[in-house]
């Protein structure tokens, strides 16, 4: 059968062999939970609660700020212990909301089922969606119901499920697609409702055989939505990459997928979007993918948002050696954490300990202008010589030579032979520019 | 409670196993077959060249990264591969301060005075192969035919003469039994070399590819007795063209980054060495050709920049 790709793009060691055959399990907290009030592209959340206040199961705690915002809810039923800055797995520290577990588990009130979302109008779910504070789950964390609310002269055509996981070491949207394809499905089938006359697509890498012998069977039913293989590269779940290799649609630089007729959403989102929709669920819990070498016992744990990082490390039976660096997220684009002491948010898909020798890092030496990083880009940009014109601060030349639109995937640093700081040197010229853009406006 | 702080840097946190001096112990791999040719039939000669340049061009970067107080970087085996590729572009006859000369010159004022290792804005075994063709024109233009008489080249003896190839001939060219330069005789050596470059994806087919196919259908339209007289199978087989094809054109300091650049330096390359070739002074064209080629490389990279996905034609 056919699989679909992108052009370019590189092929990194998968290193999921470690968890793609475990099953999810299900771990309950131990300890207080941290509720950052961003967990979300936009406006931060405005807590709702105060210190001494209980708090059920579902409740929200944080109110979304402004249309791009999404709220947040209490995972436990408990009190709350404290109202502060917290450490955040993005490194900085967060205003939080510290909650202290009774293990009771109490449902609010607010969590309701139906029996039939046909019957809900568009905006009915869309409201739904959005105050169960549903976000992107692949990472990034864009609000759920911003993505679903295109402007109205825009046609969507396809609505594509992104079941690529192109991330090494990650498996969480795998066992997911295995475990939960039916709620995947009814996910996507919400969104479908809301945009009759788009096709539903769940494009999955052809490595991943089982989540796709899976969907299949669970789409059966379903004339309006297919599934497809891609093929396993990096970075095939890139939202452009994946829209061209799923609907053959190019976005054109500073567009939109609603542009060209497409909305994209990660596996877990779909789940989300059913449990938010059908069951009235807040967002309360998530996948995460605990890995690596450096672990006893790697596992695709399903665990409450709020959830200390270590809490799960000891569900993966803890350290066999000394990890050189943990991630939060994937190997290509997390990020790295010098502390334990983070909650679970709902971006996190991972928590990642690399030994010494996976978290190699050779010394940087001068390009050789071989041309990989060339041969790799997916957005056909040349980032050895945007490096250049980053490391010299020429941040004019960074723009004018399209900087801004690298997706910082950060495949020309992976296959660099001289181990030149390509997308770090990017990412940072990026972030200045931006900052001034914003300084001059 | 334990207060461990974990290393942190950006991502990606992982890496590809491929380095420089990876790319460079390929590039001496592939450069064996046609080395071992080289000595096989220049003799203990042809050794003591390639050894003699070898050791020179380490020598030179050494030297100069001591004198200027620089970080050493013998030890990505660029210097190794630039020795070796000189002696290859070297007579067997030529005498030994000859590759020591090159050497220096090679290293330090084509390489290390631009900036070492990939700012060099020319291949520096090239460059010094022309700088020493230009200073000693005679040394370096004396062939000895593999057993030991000094003979003209095969494109010496096709531009001077109407010659037409035979089987022998061609079969001469292919193993290396025929007056040349070190490491340029042997076609079939040089193929095999440049097969494994491809296969270990150290080089891209474009530039090879376009050079040799360019020079084929040029020297059989423009031929060297009126058009369409050329023998253009025998014509890709001799003279430098193997050698400079895979190894020196594809220099990647020296050659263009973008795709569509490769494309115009293997086909510019194949231009000029079939004109130089049949219209101009010298019999063989690949050096320089190569030379010209890579002065014209920031121009060719600036111009043929690739548009960005998603980029529609305006």
């Amino acid at each position: 059968m056919k699989a679909f790709t992108f052009k370019r793009g590189v092929h990194p060691p998968h290193g999921k062999h470690y968890t793609q055959n475990k099953p999810i399990e299900y771990i309950l907290p131990k300890g207080v939970l941290v509720y950052p009030m961003i967990q979300h592209i936009g406006a931060p959340c405005e807590p709702i609660v105060k210190k001494g206040d209980t708090v059920l199961l579902g409740q929200k705690i944080g109110e979304q700020k402004g249309f791009v915002s999404s709220p947040v809810h209490s995972s436990v039923s408990g009190i709350v212990k404290d109202l502060c800055p917290m450490l955040h797995p993005n490194g900085s520290k967060v205003l939080s909301v510290v909650v202290e577990n009774d293990h009771k588990y109490q449902e609010h009130e607010s969590i309701r089922g139906i029996l039939d979302y046909r019957s809900l109008s568009k905006s009915e779910i869309i409201d739904k969606i959005k105050e169960a504070g549903v976000v992107g789950m692949g990472g990034a964390g864009f609000p759920t119901h911003v993505k679903l609310s295109p402007p109205e002269d825009k046609k969507i055509d396809y609505i594509i499920i992104n079941g690529a996981e192109c991330e090494p070491y990650l498996t969480s949207d795998h066992r997911v697609m295995i475990e939960e394809a039916e709620r995947v499905v009814e996910g996507l089938s919400i969104m479908l409702h809301i945009f009759p006359g788009a096709q539903g697509i769940i494009a999955i890498e052809n490595n991943k055989m089982d989540a796709y012998e899976a969907l299949n069977k669970a789409v059966r039913n379903h004339s309006t939505i297919k599934t497809i293989m891609l093929k396993p590269k990096y970075p095939q779940g890139a939202e452009k990459q994946l829209i061209y290799a799923a609907a053959k649609r190019k976005i054109p630089p500073g567009k939109l997928p609603s542009d060209v007729g497409c909305i994209v959403h990660n596996i877990d989102t779909a789940v989300a979007i059913q449990r938010a929709v059908m069951r009235g669920r807040p967002l309360m819990r998530r996948i995460v993918t605990v890995t690596g070498g450096a672990l006893r016992e790697p596992k695709n744990l399903k665990v409450r948002i709020g959830t200390s990082y270590r809490e799960l490390i000891e569900a993966a039976g803890g350290f066999i050696s000394e990890p050189a660096k943990i991630i939060s997220g994937g190997p290509m684009m997390g990020t790295a954490i010098f502390s334990l002491d983070i909650p679970v948010v709902k971006g996190t898909s991972a928590i990642l300990c690399l030994t010494k020798e996976e978290a190699f890092r050779p010394e940087e030496m001068n390009c050789i202008r071989c041309g990989k990083c060339v041969g790799v880009c997916p957005m056909n940009l040349l980032p050895l010589e945007l490096n250049g014109y980053a490391i010299r601060n020429e941040l004019k030349q960074v723009e004018k030579n399209n900087g801004l639109h690298c997706l910082e995937c950060g495949s020309c640093s992976f296959v660099c032979p001289s181990n030149r700081h390509l997308v770090q040197s990017i990412r940072t010229a990026k972030k200045q520019i931006l900052i001034n853009k914003r300084k001059n406006s | 409670m334990s207060h461990t702080m974990y290393t942190i840097s950006t991502s990606p946190h992982i890496r590809s196993r491929t380095s420089t001096d990876r790319i460079m112990k390929d590039v001496i791999i592939a450069l064996l077959p046609a080395t071992i040719v080289g000595i096989y039939f220049f003799g203990i000669q042809a050794l003591l060249i390639i050894l003699l340049s070898i050791i020179s061009c380490i020598g030179a970067e050494a030297l100069f990264q001591k004198l200027a107080g620089r970080h050493s970087t013998i030890k990505d085996y660029s210097a190794v591969v630039t020795g070796l590729l000189l002696a290859m572009n070297l007579p067997a006859s030529v005498p030994f301060w000859m590759p020591i000369v090159g050497s220096f010159f090679a290293i330090i004022i084509v390489k290390q005075f631009f900036g070492g290792l990939g700012q060099n804005f020319m291949n520096p075994a090239l460059a010094a192969r022309a700088f020493l063709l230009a200073s000693y024109p005679v040394q370096m233009t004396t062939w000895i035919i593999p057993d030991g008489i000094s003979s003209a080249t095969p494109l010496g003896t096709l531009k001077e003469t109407f010659f037409i190839p035979g089987s022998a001939d061609y079969f001469n060219a292919l193993i290396g039994r025929i007056g040349g330069c070190i490491g340029e005789t042997s076609a079939l050596a040089l193929l095999l070399g440049g097969i494994y470059l491809l296969f270990r994806r150290v080089i891209h087919w474009r530039i090879p590819v376009t050079y040799i196919g360019t020079v084929f259908v040029l020297t059989w339209i423009l031929g060297r007795n009126g058009l369409f007289t050329g023998h253009p199978t025998y014509e890709i087989l001799i003279g430098g063209l193997m050698l400079g094809a895979f190894f020196m054109a594809t220099d990647y300091a020296s050659s263009p980054v973008t795709e569509t650049g490769q494309l115009l330096m293997g086909f510019g390359c194949g231009i000029l060495t079939s004109i130089i070739r049949i219209y101009g002074g010298y019999p063989e064209g690949v050096s320089y050709s190569i030379l010209l080629m890579n002065l014209a490389v920031p121009l060719i990279d600036r111009y043929t920049k690739p548009r960005i996905f998603g980029e529609v034609k305006s």
